[in-house]
This record gives C-alpha cells, structure tokens and sequence, in this order.
C-alpha cells in the first residue's frame, strides 16, 4: 500500500507506435518530454550488442531500423498475449523472427540479435524509458503507474501488460481502456452531459466505445473494436503494393532485404503522413541494385488502397451502437484518437457513420490525438491518488469487451458473462462429477462472441483438485469467475457438501506464470545492473581521455619546464600505466588511475592557471590567456579533478 | 444478530455494503440479494431511472478507484461489493433478466437462456396454441434453407416470412406488455400478503416467458433465413 502520500502516480500510454507518460499537474494533466525534449517515446526496442547488453529505446533505436532490422523490434503491443498461431500470418510482414522451438499455446518468444524475448519483456523495456523519463522530470523515484490497454484488449493481452508494468518495477494500478480514458480527458475541463462515442484508430488497435456521462460519471454503455487493425496495415498494404511494383516494373525482389523493406517501409510512412494534408506525394526508394522505386501517389489513388482496412471500422461501431441501444442520432458527441485520424478519409467515414454532418456536428480533435490517452492515463492516476478538485467527482465505469464463457459438452460456449458488462463483474457456476470417486474436475475458460469454444480465445484451463471421493454427481462444486476493475479475471472455488476450498491449478493459455515473471525481472534486474556497469565504465573511459590528451599537450606548455625531473617522470609513469587500464574494464582501477594521474598534474595546471591569471593581468584579455589553456575560458579545465559520476 | 462497523463501530444494517457513519466499505455478507443491493421489496414494477441513480450512488461509495489506496482487505472487499453491485443492476434494469431472478428466488427453475445468446439451438416446449403456425414456419424456412443452398431466390417465401417475422414479432411485444401486467399483480399480491394471488401471478409468468423464449427463438431463425 503507498505510504507516501506524496509519491507520484504516472499515467501511461503504452502504445503500438509511440508510447507516453503524463501525470497531473495541478489542474491540469501534462506530458512528460524525454531527455531529447520530445513528447512521443516510439516503441522501439534495439539490442545495441549482445555481451554486456545494451537496449535503446525510443527515437534513439529508429536508426537501427534500417541497419540492423534483426536487432529490433517495433509493434511489439500486436504480439502481446499471443500465441504462435495467431501471428504466424502477420509476422509475414514484420522483420521479427520467432523462436525456432515455440510449442502453440506457449508465450511468444522473439529473437533479437542471439538471444530471445517475449513481447512483456520488450514492453517493459518501452516502460522503463517512461519511468526514467518521469524520474528524471521529477528528480525522484516513480514506481506506481496506469497503463492504458485497448478496450478490445481480452484477458491475456491485460495480463501481458500487467506482466510488462512488473517487469519494469512498476505497480500497475490499474488498466484504463484507451478511449475510457481520452473520454476523461476531454471531460475534465467541459462538464458535459450526454452520449460520446470515441473513435480510436492508432497504430496497431482500433477501438469504439460509446459512454453515457452524467455528473462525473464517465459510464461505458458498449465498447468494439479490433485489435489488429490500425496505421501498421496501411502501412504494410502500400508496402506489398511497392513489392509488387518493384518486382513487376524491374523484375527485382526485395523481399529478400530487410534493409531495403525497412527503407520502403519508412518512405511508405512519410508518403501517408504527408497525404494527409497534401493532395499528392512521390515516393522514392533506392535499391540494392543501384536502381531506384519511383511512384507518385495522389490521395484520391490512396484514399482507393486504404478503403478496404478503413471499411473494417464500420462493423464494430455499428455494432457498439447496437449494443448500446441507441441510434447514430443520438450520439452527442464525436471524440477522433489515435494518430490515424487524422487521415481525412478516417475522420470522414466517422462522420458518416455517426451522421454528423446532417446534425451540423463535426468530431472532436481539439486535444492531440497522439496525447489525449497518456493525458486521461494522468487523470485516472489522479483519481486513483486521492482526487484533486479538478478531478472530485469523477468516476469511471468500464465494462468488458468479451462474453467469457465455459466449455460445455460438445465443445459449445455456455456464457457467464456477457460483454459489454460493468466491471466488476462476476459469476458463479455450479460443477459436479461425472464419475464414482472422480476428484479433478477441469474448466475451461473462453474469451468471445463464437458459439463454439475452439473458435473463442482461450483463456486458461482450470483444474479443480482435492474433491473428497463421492458418487458421481454428488459433489456440488461452486466456482466464481470474478472480473476486476482491470478486465482480469479470477477464479475461486468450493465444494459445497464439505464446504473445502477446492485447489486451483491455472494454466493460462497464453500467459507467464507468476514464477516466469519473476524470473524475468531479476533477469532484467541483471541487466539494468550490467547496462549501469558498462554505463559508468563508458564514463571512467571518458574521463581518462580527457585526462590523458591534456598530458600529451602539456609540454608544449611553459608551466611544464617549472615542474621538476621527479615530477615529470611521476606523471609519465602513471600516465603510461592509465593508458594501459583503460583498455581493460576494470572500473574500480580506471578510476584509481585516473586520480592518481589527476593528483600528480594538480601542481602544473596550479602554474599554467599562474601564467594565464599573471598574463591577463599583463594586458592580454582573459580570452587569449584562455587560448593558451587550449579549450577555450568556459570550457571544464583539464587538469580539474576528475568527476566521476556515481549516479 | 446486528453487526458493527469494523472501523468505527457503529452499528450497521444488514447486509450493509458500507458503513452510514463512517462511509468505509463492510465485508460482504452471504445470501444478499440484487433487491437487498438497492434496499428494495422484491417487486417488479420499478423505476429504471430511479434505479440508475440509485446504482451511480452506490458506485461512488463502492468502487475500487475510490479504495485504491486503502487497505488490501478493504480493496478486496470494495471490489467484492461492487461486482455485487453491478451484476444486481445488470439484472434489475431489464425486464426479463429482472423477473426471471425473481422467479429463482421464488423458487423457479428458470431454463437459462445464455446458449440461445450465441446462436445455439435449444428445444424449448412449444405452446400449443402456436402448432399450425410453427409447423407451417417449418416447412418454410426448410424450403427457404434449400434455395440458399442452390443459390435461388423466391421473392413469394420470402415475403411470407417476412410476414411471418412480423407477425411473431408482434406477439413478442404483445408478450412484454402481457408481462408489465403479470408484475402489476404479482406486486399487489406482495403488499396484500396474498399467497395463492402470488402463486398465480408466478405460474403465469413462468409460462409467459417460456412462451416469449420459443417465439424469440422462431424471430431468430427467421432472421437467419433470410440473412439478416
Ligand atoms: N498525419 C498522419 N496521417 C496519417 N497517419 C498518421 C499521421 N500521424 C500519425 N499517423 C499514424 O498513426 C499511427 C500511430 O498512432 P498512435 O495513436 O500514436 O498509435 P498507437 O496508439 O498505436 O501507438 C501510425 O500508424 C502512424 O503512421
Ligand atoms: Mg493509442
Ligand atoms: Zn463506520
């Protein structure tokens, strides 16, 4: 439980593309920049080299995108949760490479240079950039957070991003549904009434949830959605399309170059972006072969390609409106997330389905769709801390996206709880024995709408142990399926004629047990103390040189003569022995040598710091005099004691 | 035997969700039912307004945001209570849901109908009365199965079941109003402590929705004939 009051709850948007931190400040909720000053964080992870690994987060890792694809990995959220089946089509397009010895139902494991991670671990390196970034901003530690999720995101994918937040040495709150949550931040500063749908077509997700807010209240009547749909399958449609040019037009198959996808892939990017405010764009790539890509592309040609992936939006909203119970007339307002609105086609075909141009209505797009979830992240972080006034009287109600259901004979879903329910929410079912002294009883739990479970997702295998021997039928075994305020379920049982708590043994099905994560964390822990090592070790190195190249110039320098032979024999010797020790990576000696070396120049930078004041004083300006001591007057003075950095 | 508050000792109502002294959330106790939830008789004609209001009250007592930093026995407790909460609201707020719970507690086996939710077939007793229409429905939705099948239309059976969708369709709101009336009576029986009034009313409705079940049924399969 937080004892400190004070502490600092971040809201985070772990997104596909780009992910953010934010929390509230005063009134209002901000976006933290990172150390380069820039909002958005991109959810690349590259491992720098292998060895003493080296991750790179962010902006940093998009140039390793096209030099070594093999070493990153970017839309890591479409894999969370997954199994190798359900991705084996899609990876088609993405330059990951899975484990060899993935068994189906096992968590993705993905290569990255010569070794292995699951999509949790990626994420959770994504999340310890935001956590450094806010620390940084706050000059304190962070370790509570909200993590947004796609609403459509079933049990699995929350676990996985639950499992992530662990991972990074956050406690994750809660798990906020994106549009629930840029619903909040639009409702923070109008205090609006009404019905609000919020479209949210981001990067990798596509989500619809319709909410009804009254005094505060933020209440999900109906939420849809897809969660492989989003900015990436136009992307990767106008790539196939420039692969299938290439190879018609100059018979050159590039399929076989990453590079060169990733390069085609990044001009595809930057056409689509740029369509969306100019009627026309070219596209250029180079090729292997010295040739070059050319195409133009006007947005009408553009709008053509897209349609089909825009047009998968429109089931979901229909049916979200269905489920809801109201018709397109009677949604108030129009909210447009996720950096793929802000094509016009997308933001058109809003306004068609929702008829808003006929009722003189146009979308929100006031806040930045790229922010708006990390903003209402910072919101529900808030409420979640307490409240503030800004804030007092606001409450969420979600509901979950999917019917969870069990496995009936045959092979048929028996549903226990329908969508779009208010959570939590919770069910209690009833299970007897079919056999004389039978005491296991198995559960299987599904996530979906299909009626046969093999065609739902499944969630997890539950095996009800120590039943007390009866005759079949007998035993009245009760069990709980309990949906949380995160849209995770729990599952409890009781065999009722002996009133014993029955054992559960879960397997989930796409999911790490509790033991894999904590593997995971202090294998990561091993590497944030490997990266800190080789970090401080890369700095020691530093100051060395730095040390080392002003002995080299320094009997060039009329100070040098005044020292004695002892003493300039004294610095020879330990500046031969610290060249040696920075070749090594003993980081303790390096340091020691390095001092040393400083202590036994602190008498010749006293005389040269001598000459420099006594020829300032000769007329000469502080800035010549400067000169004379090579690195200009503001720049650190080489012989001042080394620093050595112990953050 | 009356309770107290665990935190400030006051004493509580039974079955109270939390405390009216101190406002903390109680441990939730066994055998409370979704009218015990909203503190209401078990009767059927209410008002789903004053319903709603009702639940967003409670919410802002009950909910785990507002217990997010609270004790783990109170987090656990706040989220107990309010799965309790929502699922009595899921069922009290409509109709059926809402007589169908009450029927259970009075005893009734009610036939769930969540297989029927996701397209699955289950044979429900036909009524009587509706012999010659369902079995002529048969016969065309049979002949309408096969045309799909040979990718043939016939705008004739078509519209004959459109008719015959119409026509069950008006039966299911004739149903609901049927229904409002049974709740009318079953209420009436409740304040007079009537008995044989009450069982009267529970026997009609058990057959009201046995019936309103077979003919949703029919609508679906219609529906799905004709590719809707
Ligand atoms: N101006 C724009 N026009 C079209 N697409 C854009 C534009 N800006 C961003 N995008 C696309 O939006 C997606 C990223 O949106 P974002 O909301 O950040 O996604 P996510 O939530 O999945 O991380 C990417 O596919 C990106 O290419
Ligand atoms: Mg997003
Ligand atoms: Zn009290």
């Amino acid at each position: 439980m937080s004892e400190n009051k004070d502490e600092r709850i971040v809201g985070i948007d772990l997104g596909t593309t780009n992910s953010l931190v934010a929390f509230m400040q005063g009134e209002q909720p901000v976006v933290i920049p990172g150390e380069d000053g820039l909002n958005l964080v991109p959810s690349v992870v590259a491992l720098a080299n292998d060895g003493p690994r080296k991750f790179v987060v962010g902006n940093g890792a998009r140039q390793y995108l096209v030099e070594t694809p093999e070493r990153v990995i970017y839309s890591a959220k479409r894999l969370m949760g997954r199994g190798v089946d359900d991705v084996r089509e899609e990876l088609k397009l993405f330059p990951f490479h899975l484990a060899d010895d993935l068994q189906a139902g096992e968590v993705l494991r993905i290569k990255l240079g010569s070794e292995e991670f699951t999509p949790p671990e990626i994420s959770a390196y994504v999340l310890r950039q935001l956590k450094k970034n806010a620390e940084r901003y706050f000059g304190a530690p962070v370790t509570k957070a909200v993590i947004t999720v796609p609403a459509y995101f079933n049990d699995a994918q929350r676990q996985a991003t639950k499992d992530a937040g662990r991972m990074a040495g956050l406690e994750v709150l809660r798990l906020v549904n994106e549009p629930t949550a840029a619903a909040l931040a639009y409702g923070l500063d109008r205090k609006k009434e009404g019905i609000v749908a919020v479209y949210d077509l981001g990067g990798g997700t596509f989500d619809i949830s319709i909410l009804k807010l009254h005094e505060g209240i933020f209440e999900v009547i109906a939420t849809n959605g897809d969660t492989h749909l989003g900015g990436d399958d136009i992307d990767n449609l106008l790539i196939a399309i420039a692969i299938d040019d290439i190879q018609g037009e100059l018979g050159i198959d590039v399929r076989t170059s990453p590079e060169t996808v990733q390069a085609i892939r990044k001009e595809v990017i930057a056409a689509k972006i740029a369509l969306s405010s100019e009627p026309l764009v070219r596209i250029s790539v180079d090729l292997p072969t010295g040739e070059r890509y050319q195409r133009e592309l006007p947005r009408e040609a553009f709008e053509q390609i897209i349609k089909p992936v825009i047009d998968r939006t429109i089931e979901p909203c229909k049916q979200a409106l269905k489920d809801a119970g109201v018709t397109p007339e009677q949604i108030d307002e129009v909210v447009l997330v996720g950096g793929s609105t802000r094509i016009p086609s997308v933001s058109q075909l809003t306004d068609d389905v929702f008829h808003l141009h006929a009722r003189g209505k146009k979308p929100h797009t006031e806040l930045n769709p790229d922010e708006v979830v990390a903003l209402g992240a910072a919101v529900q972080a808030n409420i979640l801390g307490g409240g503030s006034k800004a804030t007092e009287d606001m409450l969420l109600l979600d509901v979950t996206p999917l019917s969870l259901g069990i496995e009936a004979l045959g092979g048929v879903v028996a549903k226990i709880i329908q969508r779009n329910s208010t959570i939590p929410a919770s069910a209690t079912e009833h299970f007897t024995t079919g056999v004389d002294g039978q005491t296991n009883v198995a559960i299987h739990v599904v996530q979906g709408e299909r009626e046969m479970a093999k065609d739902c997702r499944s969630l997890a295998r539950f095996d009800l142990k120590g039943i007390p021997p009866m005759s079949a039928g007998l035993p009245r075994i009760e069990v709980k399926f309990l949906i949380d305020a995160n849209g995770i379920l729990h599952v409890s049982a009781r065999e009722q004629r002996s009133g014993k708590e029955a054992e559960i043994e879960v397997k989930p099905t796409y999911g790490l047990t509790d033991e894999q994560v904590e593997t995971m964390i202090l294998d990561s822990f091993d590497n944030a103390e490997a990266d800190f090592a080789e970090r401080q070790l890369i700095e020691a190195r530093n100051e060395a040189d730095t040390i080392l190249a002003a002995v080299d110039k320094a009997p060039s320098n009329a100070a040098w003569q005044q020292l004695t032979d002892e003493e300039r024999g004294q610095i020879a010797l330990l500046k031969d022995e610290l060249f040696v020790l920075k070749q090594g990576d003993d980081l303790k000696a390096l340091r020691a040598g390095t001092e040393a070396l400083d202590k036994a120049t602190r008498r010749f930078a006293e005389l040269m710091m001598d000459a420099a004041v006594s020829s300032a004083i000769k007329g000469e300006t502080m800035d010549s005099a400067g000169d004379k001591l090579g690195e200009g007057p503001t720049a650190p003075h080489p012989f001042a004691p080394a620093e050595i950095s112990k953050d | 035997m009356s309770a107290a508050c665990w935190s400030c000792g006051s004493a509580l109502a039974a079955g109270a969700p939390f405390c009216v002294a101190c406002g903390k959330v109680q441990a939730p106790t066994a055998d409370v039912t979704y009218f015990d939830v909203f503190g209401l008789p078990r009767k059927l004609a209410l008002d789903t307004s004053t319903l709603e209001r009702a639940f967003y009250k409670l919410s802002r007592k009950l909910h785990p945001d507002v217990y997010a930093r609270a004790s783990e026995r109170e987090q656990q407790w706040s989220l107990e209570q309010t799965s309790l909460l929502n699922d009595a609201y899921r069922t009290l707020k409509n109709a059926i849901p809402r007589t169908e719970y009450l029927l259970k507690l009075e005893g009734v086996e009610i036939e769930q109908d969540r297989a029927s939710e996701n397209g699955a077939k289950k044979e429900s007793r036909m009524p009587p009365d509706l012999l010659e229409e369902v079995f002529e429905l048969n016969m065309q939705l049979e002949e309408m199965r096969m045309n799909q099948k040979m990718g043939e239309d016939d705008p004739q059976l078509r519209g004959d079941l459109e008719k015959a969708k119409t026509q069950f369709e008006g039966q299911l709101a004739e149903s609901d109003s049927d229904l409002q009336k049974l709740w009318v009576k079953w209420d009436a029986a409740v304040d007079a402590d009537d008995e044989a009034s009450q069982a009267d009313a529970k026997n009609k409705m058990v057959a009201l929705l046995d019936r309103r079940r077979y003919v949703r049924n029919l609508v679906r399969d219609v529906n799905e004939a004709l590719g809707a």
